[in-house]
């Protein structure tokens, strides 16, 4: 892990709603998250995580504040920049993995080849090949409906992987999983997902996988109220 | 991405055979009924597609379809010989009288008398007998339509007889023998057809002053048609149109006069409403069931234009399919009717147009789910 910063949020305010409706997500968030680092997000529901992660990611406007992404702040990249930025440099993991079920496993993990602008045929290879990596060699032209969750993780795993982005963003990655798999998720992502110039940010209710994170910062009604950097330092 | 799309479109089986469904409904209906009215239509002046030799039809001025018969004097033939440009004029009668059947039942047939010389204006195919065996006593040539119809003969055991050369009709209590069988294009009134010599037209028929209905004209070779009819016009004060004008005028009395191309119009328009709601809300449903894979590609990086494309793509492929479905049917239908009395025609024009109307369902299903996605906001993704 590099002391550089992959993600930079000061003061970031998100507010929903107008008037009587109005509903303050995030209420002045500062959070550092270094290259090489696991982040994990975490605290009680509606305290903001997920916001703070769509902020983070590049796909939910903040109204005040900055948000760097390597030194970069979406609020001032024009809407073609910001969508080009996340297409090369976020990847995603999704709670309900959010495979195209239509695709097969190769092909929903080269999507983002694809959006990038590789050919097909390229990029489904170049996915397969990822696919033997993280043990899926044999499901690669399955369909997510002939997979268990645990597998259908792996697939959205390498999904996230396969364009080389800086910046990975997950959300709830083992909720939906028993215990040994979730396990073995988090040891997967772990192992193939950090480097030095990559950063994890993994929002989770889980305790049991907090153990993988190098920080875990809390969250409560829109504020950072801790960053640990064990489970043990945590306050309860 | 198109790939991609085409795939998210067939994955989903039952809803992807649903769009279909909607949008072959939808075409088939708008080429079926549309190809039925055409072919009525076309049934209004089928008596003038027959008839290819005349260029110029002449007639009483206030004549307003084929059908409608305003006789001249016989006297008119030799003015309209006398304009220049005409190569020769012949007398045509055509009437409306009653054959008397063998069991006593009457029946009204459409008479048409041709020229006694040169018999221009016959049947253009014969089935049985020849066009010159007109000129033998008391002769007449009956369509095969009528002949195994409305002419038939009942046997006592209630067989129907068709109508054969040598048998005998009694057209307004004259004798008539049946000496050839033709094939005539199916007119809109569907009565049987009885061709007879100019003469004998005219002895068949109730007597009146005037008894001539048009006088047919072949222009000399060259002559400007247009020129000639209002040549013809001037000189003889009577009504003269090319073939192709006297068409339009018949066909325009039909749609002016009759309730057909509301009835029509009205079926088309509701295929095209329905097919449109059908497809339209399919398609729609579809997306909606879509759009969190939608919000995924957007999170991707997909942009807003690839995602219109996406979606634009997936509704024109159902609308081709659909449209391939239905004007298929609409073929396949016409195919299986074309020896019954049912009228259908197809022209090229039709499937351009029902290619349109098709297009247009996919281009407003498109349009309605389009918007649903360009509004997408992508944090959908991150919510359970």
């Amino acid at each position: 892990m590099s002391g550089e910063l992959a993600v930079s949020c000061t003061k970031v305010v998100k507010t929903y709603g107008t008037d009587d409706a109005k509903v303050m997500a995030l209420r002045g968030v500062d959070l550092e998250v270094r290259k090489g680092e696991l982040m994990m997000l975490v605290g009680p529901s509606g305290c903001g995580k997920t916001t703070l992660i769509s902020v983070i990611a590049g796909i939910l406007d903040h109204d005040e504040g900055s948000c760097k992404v390597y030194e970069r702040d979406f609020q001032h990249m024009s809407g073609r920049e910001k969508v080009r930025y996340r297409a090369e440099n976020i990847g995603f993991v999704f709670q309900a993995y959010n495979l195209l079920p239509a695709l097969t496993a190769a092909e929903n993990v080269a999507v983002p080849l694809i959006i990038n602008g590789m050919r097909r045929q390229e990029a489904v290879d170049r996915a397969a090949d990822l696919l033997g990596k993280v043990g899926m060699k044999d499901k690669v032209n399955s369909l997510p409906v002939q997979l268990s969750g645990g597998q259908q993780q792996r697939v959205a795993i390498a999904r996230a992987l396969i364009h080389n982005p800086r910046l990975i963003v997950c959300d709830e990655p083992t909720s939906a999983l028993d215990h040994e798999t979730g396990h073995k998720v988090m040891e997967l992502l772990k192992s193939v997902a950090l480097g030095d110039n990559r950063a994890l940010v993994i929002v989770t209710h889980d305790s049991r996988i907090f153990g993988f994170a190098d920080r875990i910062a809390k969250m409560d009604d829109g504020h950072i109220v801790q960053v640990a950097n064990s489970p043990d330092e945590m306050e309860h | 991405m198109y790939y991609t799309a085409l795939k998210m479109l067939m994955g989903d089986k039952s809803k992807y055979l649903g769009i279909v469904m909607g949008l072959t409904f939808a075409s088939f209906i708008m080429t079926q009924q549309p190809a039925i009215f055409v072919g009525l239509m076309a049934r209004t002046f089928s008596f003038m597609t027959d008839l290819s030799q005349p260029d110029v039809w002449a007639m009483d001025p206030k004549v307003q379809y084929i059908d409608d018969i305003k006789p001249i004097q016989d006297t008119e033939l030799y003015r309209v010989r006398g304009v220049e440009g005409v190569d020769w004029a012949m007398p045509l009668y055509k009437g409306l009288l009653k054959a008397r059947l063998e069991n006593g039942n009457f029946q009204t047939c459409n008479v048409i008398g041709l020229d006694d010389a040169t018999l221009i204006g016959g049947p253009p195919i014969m089935l049985e007998g020849k066009l010159e065996d007109l000129r033998k006593s008391d002769a007449v040539i009956v369509d095969i339509e009528g002949a195994a119809g409305k002419l038939a003969r009942t046997l006592p055991n209630g067989k129907r007889v068709a109508l054969k050369t040598g048998d005998t009709l009694e057209l307004n209590d004259k004798r008539a023998i049946v000496v050839g069988i033709a094939r005539t294009t199916r007119t809109f009134q569907s009565q049987p057809v009885v061709y007879t010599t100019y003469t004998r037209a005219i002895k068949y028929a109730p007597r009146e002053r005037k008894l001539l209905s048009f006088i047919l004209v072949k222009a000399k070779p060259g002559e400007d048609l247009p020129a000639l009819t209002k040549r013809i016009t001037e000189r003889t004060g009577l009504a003269a149109y090319t073939r192709e004008q006297f068409q339009q005028v018949t066909m325009n009395y039909y749609l002016k006069y009759t309730g057909i191309p509301i009835n029509f119009g009205t079926a088309v328009i509701l295929g095209f409403i329905i097919g449109a709601a059908i497809a339209g809300q399919t398609f729609y449903n579809f997306t909606l069931d879509n759009l969190k894979q939608f919000g995924v590609l957007k999170a991707m990086g997909t942009t807003n234009g690839t995602l219109l494309k996406m979606i634009l793509l997936q509704a024109l492929t159902v609308g081709s399919i659909g449209y391939g479905l239905g004007v298929g049917a609409a073929s396949f239908f016409g195919y299986m009717i074309r020896d019954s009395v049912l009228a259908f025609m197809l022209p090229w024009q039709l499937l351009v147009l029902s290619g349109v109307a098709v297009t247009l369902i996919c281009i407003f299903a498109a349009l309605i789910s389009i918007r649903k996605v360009m509004k997408l906001e992508p944090a959908i993704v991150f919510k359970g």
